[in-house]
């Protein structure tokens, strides 16, 4: 059990490490091309848009991914080659929408319906109980003897 | 006998309960609309979201002034294209082409009608396209474009948010981009569109 839980995790943290750059591509320092790395897998692949420029074969996500190398090489900060692609493309570059006016629906909205959900479900629950109050009406005389005389029956019998 | 008084104490119940309906009754209506109306207000938001084409993502350049580039020109032309043709007082279209671009056949018709007209100037980003394959489409394709650029690497490209081809710019005189057409060019994005803020950018 444990076992298929460990080779399901690492198989699972394996998805992550996929590239579909070539050798060739890479910095020679290893600290840049780590942060290229990171930069290019936050970025998205306009042409696939599921997938960060990373992962994706596509033509443009190779010129992307040159071009994120580059900048790195030249000396820029993370902030600065992000800021480069997002003027150009848009937020929609980014895999993490940023978090602004515009996409507060985006980030707050499945809370806040939870949220009223949960609220109007306890209300509900709180106004409306299971009526104990519910006036039944009294047992009539012959319904009462009825009543013990059947569960004398039940005592009685057997 | 005894089924009548079951009778009786169940037209009991119910009468306890007819009492209390009266006072109930508002709050059921509301109970059972207002959830109904936010399903329904949902649904339908969800549903315009649906009709949205994702492939469509709108330019962040909407407004801003053309990035500022110089491309050669196509081989078999001498003139290139700079950001400066783009400023020279007159509203523009700028289209990005290339000779490997399926869809790019297709719209080409109408550029060229648009150029024959006369409507207003076509400007041509040559996209990451072999300078022999360039010439070769535009010689026999006819050539749509008052001006045409070279992007051999498709770097001027990413300074447009060039992210498919084709795709089409609406230039203002000021060299500012309006509007951006993305996919073939058609008719009905001309006359909707595209005329039209061509139009008022000329007023």
């Amino acid at each position: 059990m444990v076992r298929a839980a460990l080779i399901t995790l690492f198989l699972v943290l394996g998805v992550g490490a996929g590239r579909a750059d070539a050798v060739e591509e890479r910095l020679a320092d290893p600290a840049l091309e780590a942060r290229a790395l990171e930069i290019s897998r936050s970025l998205r692949c306009l042409v696939c848009q599921n997938q960060s420029i990373a992962d994706s074969n596509a033509d443009l996500a190779q010129d992307l991914r040159r071009l994120v190398r580059e900048r790195v090489a030249a000396g820029e900060a993370n902030e600065q080659v992000i800021a480069f692609m997002v003027e150009r493309y848009g937020d929609f570059v980014l895999l993490k929408p940023p978090v602004k006016p515009k996409t507060y629906a985006l980030w707050f909205g499945p809370a806040v319906v939870f949220l009223l959900g949960a609220g109007a479900l306890v209300f509900y629950l709180r106004r409306a109980p299971a009526r104990p109050g519910r006036e039944e009406a009294p047992l009539s005389e012959a319904e009462r003897r009825r009543i013990e005389a059947l569960l004398h029956d039940d005592g009685g019998s057997s | 006998m005894a089924e009548r008084e079951w009778d009786r104490s169940l037209e009991g119940a119910a009468q306890a309960s007819e009492e209390e309906r009266p006072r109930g009754r508002a709050g059921l209506r509301l109970r059972y609309t207002l959830p109904a109306a936010i399903f329904l207000a949902l649904a339908i938001g969800l549903a315009l979201g649906l009709t949205r084409d994702p492939g469509k993502i709108p330019s962040a350049l909407i407004d801003k002034p053309v990035p500022e580039f110089s491309l050669p020109p196509v081989e078999g032309r001498e003139q290139g294209l700079t950001s400066d043709d783009l400023r020279n007082g007159e509203v523009s279209l700028v289209n990005v082409f290339a000779s490997w671009c399926g869809p790019c056949r297709i719209e080409h018709p109408l550029l060229m009608r648009l150029a024959e007209e006369g409507v207003v100037p076509i400007y041509g980003i040559n996209y990451k396209d072999r300078p022999e394959d360039a010439r070769r489409w535009l010689d026999q394709m006819g050539d749509p474009y008052t001006r045409t650029g070279a992007d051999l690497d498709g770097r001027v490209g990413i300074e447009w948010g060039v992210y498919g081809v084709p795709e089409t710019f609406v230039v203002d005189r000021t060299g500012r981009i309006r509007y951006k057409h993305i996919g073939i060019l058609t008719p009905e994005g001309l006359e909707e569109t595209i005329l039209p803020l061509i139009e008022r950018l000329r007023s």
